[in-house]
Protein backbone atom coordinates (compact mmCIF):
# COMPACT_ATOMS: atom_id res chain seq x y z
CA UNK A 1 0.00 0.00 0.00
CA UNK A 2 2.84 2.32 0.93
CA UNK A 3 4.67 1.66 -2.34
CA UNK A 4 1.43 2.29 -4.27
CA UNK A 5 1.16 5.80 -2.84
CA UNK A 6 4.89 6.44 -3.12
CA UNK A 7 4.89 5.55 -6.82
CA UNK A 8 1.64 7.44 -7.39
CA UNK A 9 2.98 10.59 -5.80
CA UNK A 10 6.33 10.35 -7.59
CA UNK A 11 4.64 9.94 -10.99
CA UNK A 12 2.14 12.67 -10.24
CA UNK A 13 4.92 15.03 -9.18
CA UNK A 14 6.83 14.25 -12.38
CA UNK A 15 3.75 14.91 -14.54
CA UNK A 16 2.94 18.16 -12.78
CA UNK A 17 6.52 19.36 -13.09
CA UNK A 18 6.55 18.49 -16.80
CA UNK A 19 3.27 20.32 -17.28
CA UNK A 20 4.47 23.29 -15.24
CA UNK A 21 7.52 23.65 -17.50
CA UNK A 22 5.84 23.07 -20.86
CA UNK A 23 2.20 24.07 -20.13
CA UNK A 24 1.25 22.11 -23.27
CA UNK A 25 -2.02 20.62 -22.04
CA UNK A 26 -3.22 23.62 -20.05
CA UNK A 27 -2.59 26.18 -22.77
CA UNK A 28 -4.27 24.15 -25.48
CA UNK A 29 -7.24 23.33 -23.21
CA UNK A 30 -7.65 26.94 -22.14
CA UNK A 31 -7.56 28.33 -25.64
CA UNK A 32 -9.82 25.57 -26.93
CA UNK A 33 -12.53 26.11 -24.31
CA UNK A 34 -12.24 29.88 -24.76
CA UNK A 35 -13.01 29.35 -28.45
CA UNK A 36 -15.98 27.15 -27.57
CA UNK A 37 -17.35 29.82 -25.21
CA UNK A 38 -16.99 32.57 -27.80
CA UNK A 39 -18.47 30.50 -30.64
CA UNK A 40 -21.43 29.40 -28.51
CA UNK A 41 -22.02 33.00 -27.42
CA UNK A 42 -22.18 34.06 -31.09
CA UNK A 43 -24.26 31.06 -32.13
CA UNK A 44 -26.99 31.42 -29.49
CA UNK A 45 -26.88 35.05 -28.31
CA UNK A 46 -29.15 34.20 -25.36
CA UNK A 47 -31.18 36.34 -22.97
CA UNK A 48 -30.48 36.06 -19.22
CA UNK A 49 -33.33 33.63 -18.59
CA UNK A 50 -32.43 31.45 -21.58
CA UNK A 51 -28.76 31.41 -20.69
CA UNK A 52 -29.59 29.99 -17.26
CA UNK A 53 -31.37 27.14 -19.06
CA UNK A 54 -28.57 26.35 -21.53
CA UNK A 55 -25.42 27.37 -19.63
CA UNK A 56 -25.15 24.02 -17.81
CA UNK A 57 -25.02 22.22 -21.13
CA UNK A 58 -22.59 24.69 -22.71
CA UNK A 59 -20.15 24.68 -19.80
CA UNK A 60 -19.90 20.92 -19.63
CA UNK A 61 -19.72 20.38 -23.37
CA UNK A 62 -16.86 22.89 -23.49
CA UNK A 63 -15.05 21.15 -20.60
CA UNK A 64 -15.70 17.72 -22.09
CA UNK A 65 -14.11 18.68 -25.41
CA UNK A 66 -11.25 20.48 -23.70
CA UNK A 67 -10.60 17.53 -21.38
CA UNK A 68 -10.15 15.28 -24.42
CA UNK A 69 -7.26 17.51 -25.50
CA UNK A 70 -5.47 16.88 -22.20
CA UNK A 71 -6.41 13.22 -22.01
CA UNK A 72 -4.95 12.54 -25.45
CA UNK A 73 -1.59 13.83 -24.25
CA UNK A 74 -1.62 11.71 -21.09
CA UNK A 75 0.04 8.63 -22.45
CA UNK A 76 1.57 9.99 -25.65
CA UNK A 77 4.35 11.49 -23.50
CA UNK A 78 5.25 8.03 -22.16
CA UNK A 79 5.64 6.52 -25.63
CA UNK A 80 8.75 8.55 -26.37
CA UNK A 81 11.93 6.71 -25.36
CA UNK A 82 9.81 3.61 -24.55
CA UNK A 83 8.97 4.88 -21.05
CA UNK A 84 5.74 2.88 -21.02
CA UNK A 85 7.57 -0.34 -21.90
CA UNK A 86 10.05 0.35 -19.11
CA UNK A 87 7.12 0.83 -16.76
CA UNK A 88 5.64 -2.50 -17.84
CA UNK A 89 8.73 -4.47 -16.90
CA UNK A 90 9.28 -2.58 -13.64
CA UNK A 91 7.84 -4.07 -10.42
CA UNK A 92 5.89 -0.86 -9.63
CA UNK A 93 2.12 -1.47 -9.28
CA UNK A 94 0.22 -0.66 -12.49
CA UNK A 95 -2.59 1.02 -10.59
CA UNK A 96 -0.13 3.57 -9.17
CA UNK A 97 0.60 4.73 -12.71
CA UNK A 98 -3.11 4.90 -13.49
CA UNK A 99 -3.97 6.80 -10.30
CA UNK A 100 -1.15 9.28 -10.90
CA UNK A 101 -2.30 9.93 -14.48
CA UNK A 102 -5.95 10.25 -13.46
CA UNK A 103 -5.11 12.61 -10.56
CA UNK A 104 -2.86 14.65 -12.85
CA UNK A 105 -5.64 15.03 -15.39
CA UNK A 106 -8.07 15.84 -12.61
CA UNK A 107 -5.83 18.68 -11.44
CA UNK A 108 -5.34 20.04 -14.98
CA UNK A 109 -9.05 19.98 -15.81
CA UNK A 110 -9.93 21.49 -12.40
CA UNK A 111 -7.52 24.36 -13.01
CA UNK A 112 -9.12 24.86 -16.41
CA UNK A 113 -12.60 24.93 -14.85
CA UNK A 114 -11.54 27.38 -12.16
CA UNK A 115 -10.15 29.72 -14.82
CA UNK A 116 -13.02 29.35 -17.28
CA UNK A 117 -15.99 29.50 -14.90
CA UNK A 118 -15.72 33.30 -14.33
CA UNK A 119 -15.57 33.77 -18.09
CA UNK A 120 -18.84 31.88 -18.50
CA UNK A 121 -20.44 34.09 -15.85
CA UNK A 122 -19.30 37.19 -17.74
CA UNK A 123 -20.23 36.03 -21.23
CA UNK A 124 -23.66 34.66 -20.34
CA UNK A 125 -24.58 37.11 -17.54
CA UNK A 126 -25.19 34.21 -15.18
CA UNK A 127 -26.90 34.73 -11.87
CA UNK A 128 -27.33 31.61 -9.73
CA UNK A 129 -30.86 31.21 -8.35
CA UNK A 130 -30.37 27.88 -6.48
CA UNK A 131 -27.91 26.91 -3.70
CA UNK A 132 -24.58 27.78 -5.36
CA UNK A 133 -22.42 25.60 -3.07
CA UNK A 134 -23.91 22.51 -4.75
CA UNK A 135 -22.00 23.42 -7.91
CA UNK A 136 -18.77 22.45 -6.12
CA UNK A 137 -19.62 18.75 -5.51
CA UNK A 138 -21.13 18.57 -9.01
CA UNK A 139 -17.92 19.98 -10.51
CA UNK A 140 -15.60 17.74 -8.48
CA UNK A 141 -17.57 14.52 -9.05
CA UNK A 142 -18.25 15.37 -12.70
CA UNK A 143 -14.62 16.15 -13.45
CA UNK A 144 -13.47 12.93 -11.82
CA UNK A 145 -16.10 11.01 -13.84
CA UNK A 146 -14.67 12.45 -17.05
CA UNK A 147 -10.98 12.00 -16.28
CA UNK A 148 -11.08 8.55 -14.68
CA UNK A 149 -12.72 6.96 -17.73
CA UNK A 150 -10.84 9.29 -20.06
CA UNK A 151 -7.46 8.21 -18.67
CA UNK A 152 -8.45 4.56 -19.01
CA UNK A 153 -9.75 4.91 -22.56
CA UNK A 154 -6.71 6.96 -23.54
CA UNK A 155 -4.64 3.92 -22.53
CA UNK A 156 -6.88 1.76 -24.73
CA UNK A 157 -6.84 4.08 -27.71
CA UNK A 158 -3.04 4.29 -27.45
CA UNK A 159 -2.92 0.88 -29.14
CA UNK A 160 -5.15 1.80 -32.07
CA UNK A 161 -4.67 3.50 -35.40
CA UNK A 162 -5.53 7.22 -35.35
CA UNK A 163 -5.65 7.22 -31.57
CA UNK A 164 -6.56 10.89 -31.17
CA UNK A 165 -9.91 10.28 -32.89
CA UNK A 166 -10.45 7.01 -31.08
CA UNK A 167 -10.55 8.52 -27.56
CA UNK A 168 -13.75 10.59 -27.93
CA UNK A 169 -15.40 7.75 -29.86
CA UNK A 170 -14.87 5.45 -26.87
CA UNK A 171 -15.28 7.99 -24.08
CA UNK A 172 -18.43 9.88 -25.08
CA UNK A 173 -20.94 6.97 -25.24
CA UNK A 174 -19.84 5.64 -21.84
CA UNK A 175 -19.86 9.17 -20.36
CA UNK A 176 -23.46 9.95 -21.32
CA UNK A 177 -24.93 9.26 -17.84
CA UNK A 178 -22.20 11.37 -16.22
CA UNK A 179 -22.66 14.22 -18.69
CA UNK A 180 -26.41 14.06 -18.15
CA UNK A 181 -25.87 14.23 -14.39
CA UNK A 182 -23.49 17.21 -14.65
CA UNK A 183 -25.63 19.15 -17.11
CA UNK A 184 -28.98 18.50 -15.41
CA UNK A 185 -27.47 19.12 -11.95
CA UNK A 186 -25.85 22.40 -13.00
CA UNK A 187 -29.04 23.55 -14.70
CA UNK A 188 -31.06 22.63 -11.60
CA UNK A 189 -28.77 24.78 -9.42
CA UNK A 190 -28.63 27.69 -11.88
CA UNK A 191 -32.39 27.90 -12.35
CA UNK A 192 -33.27 26.87 -8.78
CA UNK A 193 -36.33 25.03 -10.14
CA UNK A 194 -35.69 21.61 -8.64
CA UNK A 195 -33.19 20.02 -6.22
CA UNK A 196 -29.87 18.72 -7.54
CA UNK A 197 -29.38 15.99 -4.91
CA UNK A 198 -30.37 13.18 -7.26
CA UNK A 199 -27.70 14.18 -9.76
CA UNK A 200 -24.99 14.40 -7.10
CA UNK A 201 -25.87 10.87 -5.98
CA UNK A 202 -25.88 9.72 -9.61
CA UNK A 203 -22.42 11.21 -10.22
CA UNK A 204 -21.11 9.68 -6.99
CA UNK A 205 -22.41 6.24 -8.05
CA UNK A 206 -20.89 6.65 -11.49
CA UNK A 207 -17.53 7.62 -9.97
CA UNK A 208 -17.47 4.70 -7.55
CA UNK A 209 -18.49 2.13 -10.19
CA UNK A 210 -16.04 3.26 -12.85
CA UNK A 211 -13.10 4.00 -10.55
CA UNK A 212 -13.43 0.42 -9.29
CA UNK A 213 -13.70 -0.93 -12.84
CA UNK A 214 -10.67 1.09 -14.00
CA UNK A 215 -8.52 -0.08 -11.11
CA UNK A 216 -9.63 -3.67 -11.62
CA UNK A 217 -8.92 -3.73 -15.36
CA UNK A 218 -6.01 -1.31 -15.83
CA UNK A 219 -3.28 -3.85 -15.20
CA UNK A 220 -4.80 -6.19 -17.82
CA UNK A 221 -4.97 -3.37 -20.35
CA UNK A 222 -1.45 -2.10 -19.60
CA UNK A 223 0.06 -5.53 -20.08
CA UNK A 224 -2.08 -6.50 -23.09
CA UNK A 225 0.39 -7.68 -25.70
CA UNK B 1 -22.59 -30.64 -37.45
CA UNK B 2 -22.48 -29.19 -40.95
CA UNK B 3 -25.68 -30.94 -42.04
CA UNK B 4 -27.50 -29.16 -39.21
CA UNK B 5 -26.97 -25.74 -40.79
CA UNK B 6 -29.19 -26.16 -43.90
CA UNK B 7 -31.88 -27.87 -41.83
CA UNK B 8 -31.89 -24.99 -39.36
CA UNK B 9 -31.97 -22.51 -42.24
CA UNK B 10 -35.09 -24.15 -43.68
CA UNK B 11 -36.78 -24.25 -40.25
CA UNK B 12 -35.94 -20.57 -39.72
CA UNK B 13 -37.30 -19.58 -43.14
CA UNK B 14 -40.57 -21.44 -42.49
CA UNK B 15 -40.83 -19.94 -38.99
CA UNK B 16 -40.21 -16.40 -40.27
CA UNK B 17 -42.79 -16.78 -43.04
CA UNK B 18 -45.38 -18.28 -40.69
CA UNK B 19 -44.71 -15.61 -38.04
CA UNK B 20 -45.13 -12.88 -40.67
CA UNK B 21 -48.45 -14.38 -41.77
CA UNK B 22 -49.61 -14.61 -38.16
CA UNK B 23 -48.52 -11.01 -37.47
CA UNK B 24 -50.14 -9.47 -40.54
CA UNK B 25 -53.27 -11.60 -40.99
CA UNK B 26 -54.17 -13.72 -37.98
CA UNK B 27 -53.43 -11.38 -35.07
CA UNK B 28 -56.44 -9.23 -34.13
CA UNK B 29 -56.34 -5.50 -34.92
CA UNK B 30 -55.71 -3.21 -31.96
CA UNK B 31 -58.83 -1.40 -30.78
CA UNK B 32 -57.10 1.97 -30.30
CA UNK B 33 -54.18 2.04 -32.72
CA UNK B 34 -55.54 0.08 -35.68
CA UNK B 35 -53.15 -1.82 -37.92
CA UNK B 36 -50.20 0.42 -37.09
CA UNK B 37 -49.58 -1.54 -33.92
CA UNK B 38 -48.54 -4.63 -35.93
CA UNK B 39 -45.02 -3.23 -36.11
CA UNK B 40 -44.54 -4.37 -32.51
CA UNK B 41 -44.21 -7.91 -33.87
CA UNK B 42 -40.91 -6.76 -35.32
CA UNK B 43 -39.98 -4.04 -32.84
CA UNK B 44 -40.31 -5.96 -29.57
CA UNK B 45 -38.75 -9.29 -30.66
CA UNK B 46 -35.81 -7.37 -32.18
CA UNK B 47 -35.32 -5.51 -28.89
CA UNK B 48 -35.38 -8.70 -26.82
CA UNK B 49 -33.00 -10.42 -29.23
CA UNK B 50 -30.61 -7.44 -29.20
CA UNK B 51 -30.58 -7.27 -25.38
CA UNK B 52 -29.98 -11.01 -25.18
CA UNK B 53 -27.06 -10.73 -27.62
CA UNK B 54 -25.53 -7.83 -25.68
CA UNK B 55 -25.81 -9.89 -22.52
CA UNK B 56 -24.05 -12.78 -24.29
CA UNK B 57 -21.36 -10.28 -25.32
CA UNK B 58 -20.88 -9.24 -21.68
CA UNK B 59 -20.63 -12.83 -20.42
CA UNK B 60 -18.25 -13.80 -23.25
CA UNK B 61 -16.06 -10.74 -22.56
CA UNK B 62 -15.81 -11.59 -18.86
CA UNK B 63 -14.98 -15.19 -19.78
CA UNK B 64 -12.28 -13.96 -22.12
CA UNK B 65 -10.78 -11.63 -19.50
CA UNK B 66 -10.59 -14.54 -17.04
CA UNK B 67 -9.43 -17.36 -19.30
CA UNK B 68 -8.17 -15.73 -22.53
CA UNK B 69 -9.94 -18.35 -24.63
CA UNK B 70 -10.13 -17.25 -28.31
CA UNK B 71 -13.58 -18.84 -28.70
CA UNK B 72 -15.02 -16.54 -26.03
CA UNK B 73 -13.59 -13.55 -27.89
CA UNK B 74 -15.10 -14.67 -31.20
CA UNK B 75 -18.46 -15.16 -29.48
CA UNK B 76 -18.22 -11.64 -28.00
CA UNK B 77 -17.43 -10.14 -31.41
CA UNK B 78 -20.21 -12.03 -33.18
CA UNK B 79 -22.88 -11.27 -30.58
CA UNK B 80 -21.98 -7.56 -30.60
CA UNK B 81 -22.16 -7.36 -34.40
CA UNK B 82 -25.51 -9.12 -34.69
CA UNK B 83 -26.81 -7.30 -31.60
CA UNK B 84 -26.05 -3.92 -33.18
CA UNK B 85 -28.01 -4.96 -36.29
CA UNK B 86 -31.06 -5.95 -34.23
CA UNK B 87 -30.74 -2.82 -32.12
CA UNK B 88 -30.73 -0.77 -35.34
CA UNK B 89 -33.98 -2.46 -36.35
CA UNK B 90 -35.45 -1.44 -32.97
CA UNK B 91 -34.33 2.17 -33.38
CA UNK B 92 -35.72 2.37 -36.93
CA UNK B 93 -39.08 0.69 -36.30
CA UNK B 94 -39.69 2.68 -33.11
CA UNK B 95 -40.04 6.14 -34.74
CA UNK B 96 -42.08 4.64 -37.63
CA UNK B 97 -44.62 3.51 -35.04
CA UNK B 98 -44.31 6.58 -32.81
CA UNK B 99 -45.09 9.10 -35.57
CA UNK B 100 -48.76 8.05 -36.17
CA UNK B 101 -49.45 7.02 -32.55
CA UNK B 102 -47.66 9.67 -30.46
CA UNK B 103 -47.54 12.32 -33.20
CA UNK B 104 -43.74 12.66 -32.81
CA UNK B 105 -40.86 10.65 -34.22
CA UNK B 106 -38.78 10.66 -31.10
CA UNK B 107 -39.33 11.49 -27.41
CA UNK B 108 -35.95 12.76 -26.14
CA UNK B 109 -36.62 12.31 -22.42
CA UNK B 110 -38.05 8.81 -22.65
CA UNK B 111 -36.22 6.15 -20.68
CA UNK B 112 -36.40 3.17 -23.04
CA UNK B 113 -35.76 5.15 -26.21
CA UNK B 114 -32.76 6.97 -24.84
CA UNK B 115 -31.22 3.99 -23.06
CA UNK B 116 -31.61 1.85 -26.19
CA UNK B 117 -29.92 4.59 -28.22
CA UNK B 118 -27.06 4.85 -25.73
CA UNK B 119 -26.73 1.07 -25.73
CA UNK B 120 -26.48 1.16 -29.52
CA UNK B 121 -23.83 3.92 -29.33
CA UNK B 122 -21.77 1.94 -26.81
CA UNK B 123 -21.73 -1.20 -28.93
CA UNK B 124 -21.02 0.72 -32.12
CA UNK B 125 -17.99 2.23 -30.36
CA UNK B 126 -17.04 -1.33 -29.33
CA UNK B 127 -17.11 -2.41 -32.97
CA UNK B 128 -15.16 0.70 -34.01
CA UNK B 129 -12.48 -0.16 -31.44
CA UNK B 130 -12.25 -3.70 -32.82
CA UNK B 131 -11.88 -2.33 -36.32
CA UNK B 132 -9.24 0.27 -35.47
CA UNK B 133 -7.20 -1.64 -32.96
CA UNK B 134 -3.93 -3.31 -33.92
CA UNK B 135 -4.41 -7.03 -34.13
CA UNK B 136 -2.42 -8.41 -31.19
CA UNK B 137 -4.17 -6.55 -28.38
CA UNK B 138 -7.65 -6.08 -29.80
CA UNK B 139 -9.27 -8.89 -27.84
CA UNK B 140 -8.31 -7.75 -24.34
CA UNK B 141 -8.99 -4.07 -25.02
CA UNK B 142 -12.38 -4.88 -26.55
CA UNK B 143 -13.29 -7.15 -23.63
CA UNK B 144 -12.41 -4.37 -21.17
CA UNK B 145 -14.57 -1.92 -23.12
CA UNK B 146 -17.45 -4.42 -23.18
CA UNK B 147 -17.33 -4.64 -19.38
CA UNK B 148 -17.42 -0.84 -19.15
CA UNK B 149 -20.36 -0.74 -21.54
CA UNK B 150 -22.31 -3.29 -19.53
CA UNK B 151 -21.61 -1.38 -16.28
CA UNK B 152 -22.89 1.75 -17.97
CA UNK B 153 -26.29 0.33 -18.89
CA UNK B 154 -27.92 0.47 -15.42
CA UNK B 155 -26.46 3.96 -14.89
CA UNK B 156 -27.93 5.17 -18.17
CA UNK B 157 -31.25 3.67 -17.17
CA UNK B 158 -31.34 5.35 -13.76
CA UNK B 159 -30.08 8.67 -15.05
CA UNK B 160 -33.06 8.89 -17.40
CA UNK B 161 -35.45 7.27 -14.91
CA UNK B 162 -35.73 10.66 -13.23
CA UNK B 163 -37.66 11.96 -16.21
CA UNK B 164 -41.20 10.84 -16.83
CA UNK B 165 -41.33 8.11 -19.40
CA UNK B 166 -43.60 8.10 -22.41
CA UNK B 167 -43.04 4.59 -23.75
CA UNK B 168 -45.88 2.05 -23.28
CA UNK B 169 -45.38 -0.19 -20.25
CA UNK B 170 -43.62 -3.45 -21.07
CA UNK B 171 -46.18 -6.06 -22.11
CA UNK B 172 -44.50 -8.80 -20.11
CA UNK B 173 -43.47 -8.16 -16.53
CA UNK B 174 -44.90 -4.63 -16.60
CA UNK B 175 -48.20 -3.02 -15.81
CA UNK B 176 -49.61 -3.28 -19.35
CA UNK B 177 -52.06 -5.93 -20.51
CA UNK B 178 -52.12 -7.76 -23.84
CA UNK B 179 -54.62 -9.98 -25.64
CA UNK B 180 -53.48 -13.63 -25.32
CA UNK B 181 -53.72 -14.06 -29.11
CA UNK B 182 -51.41 -11.08 -29.62
CA UNK B 183 -49.01 -12.45 -27.01
CA UNK B 184 -48.99 -15.76 -28.84
CA UNK B 185 -48.04 -14.08 -32.13
CA UNK B 186 -45.46 -11.94 -30.36
CA UNK B 187 -43.74 -14.96 -28.82
CA UNK B 188 -43.90 -16.81 -32.13
CA UNK B 189 -42.17 -13.87 -33.80
CA UNK B 190 -39.56 -13.80 -31.07
CA UNK B 191 -38.85 -17.49 -31.61
CA UNK B 192 -38.44 -16.88 -35.35
CA UNK B 193 -36.13 -13.92 -34.68
CA UNK B 194 -34.08 -15.93 -32.20
CA UNK B 195 -33.63 -18.72 -34.75
CA UNK B 196 -32.63 -16.16 -37.35
CA UNK B 197 -30.16 -14.45 -34.97
CA UNK B 198 -28.70 -17.80 -33.99
CA UNK B 199 -28.28 -18.74 -37.65
CA UNK B 200 -26.52 -15.47 -38.50
CA UNK B 201 -24.30 -15.72 -35.41
CA UNK B 202 -23.41 -19.27 -36.26
CA UNK B 203 -22.33 -18.54 -39.82
CA UNK B 204 -20.48 -15.39 -38.70
CA UNK B 205 -18.75 -17.45 -36.00
CA UNK B 206 -17.60 -20.02 -38.56
CA UNK B 207 -16.43 -17.25 -40.85
CA UNK B 208 -14.41 -15.62 -38.05
CA UNK B 209 -12.83 -18.95 -37.07
CA UNK B 210 -11.82 -19.55 -40.69
CA UNK B 211 -10.54 -15.98 -40.97
CA UNK B 212 -8.30 -16.42 -37.95
CA UNK B 213 -7.05 -19.79 -39.18
CA UNK B 214 -6.10 -18.22 -42.49
CA UNK B 215 -4.33 -15.34 -40.72
CA UNK B 216 -2.44 -17.74 -38.52
CA UNK B 217 -1.44 -19.88 -41.51
CA UNK B 218 -0.14 -16.76 -43.27
CA UNK B 219 1.85 -15.78 -40.18
CA UNK B 220 3.34 -19.26 -39.84
CA UNK B 221 4.16 -19.32 -43.54
CA UNK B 222 6.02 -16.03 -43.42
CA UNK B 223 7.87 -17.19 -40.30
CA UNK B 224 8.89 -20.45 -41.98
CA UNK B 225 9.70 -18.86 -45.33
CA UNK B 226 12.22 -16.36 -43.93
CA UNK B 227 11.54 -12.76 -44.91
CA UNK B 228 7.88 -11.78 -44.39
CA UNK B 229 6.12 -9.81 -47.08
CA UNK B 230 6.07 -6.56 -45.10
CA UNK B 231 9.67 -6.70 -43.88
CA UNK B 232 10.43 -3.35 -45.51
CA UNK B 233 7.93 -1.53 -43.26
CA UNK B 234 9.37 0.35 -40.29
CA UNK B 235 9.12 -1.64 -37.04
CA UNK B 236 7.41 1.23 -35.20
CA UNK B 237 4.13 -0.23 -33.97
CA UNK B 238 2.69 3.03 -32.74
CA UNK B 239 2.58 4.56 -36.21
CA UNK B 240 0.30 1.92 -37.67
Amino acid sequence: MKSLWAVTLATLEKDIRLEWRSKDALNSMLFFSLLVVVIFAFAFDPLAEESRQIAGGLIWVAFLFAAVVALNQTWARELRNQVLDAYRVSPAPANALFLAKALGNFIFVSVLEALMAPLFVVFYNLHVLGPAWQLIPIAILGTWALVVNGTFFAAISLRTRSREIMLPLLLFPISIPAVLGMVAGTTAVLTGDNPAHFYIVLLLTYDVVFTTACLALFETVLHAE
Amino acid sequence: MKWLFPILSIITAILLAYALYEALVVAPTDALQGDVYRIIYYHVPSAWTAFLLFFINFVASITYLIGCKPKADILALVSAEVGVVFCTVVLVTGPIWARPVWGIWWAPGDIRLTSTLVLWLIYVSYLVLRRFSTSAQTQILAAALAVFGALDVPLVYFSIWFFRTQHPQPVIGGGGSIDPRMLHVLLLNWLAFLCFAFLVCWSRYRLEVLHREVEEAHAMESLAGGAPANASLPPDRSSR
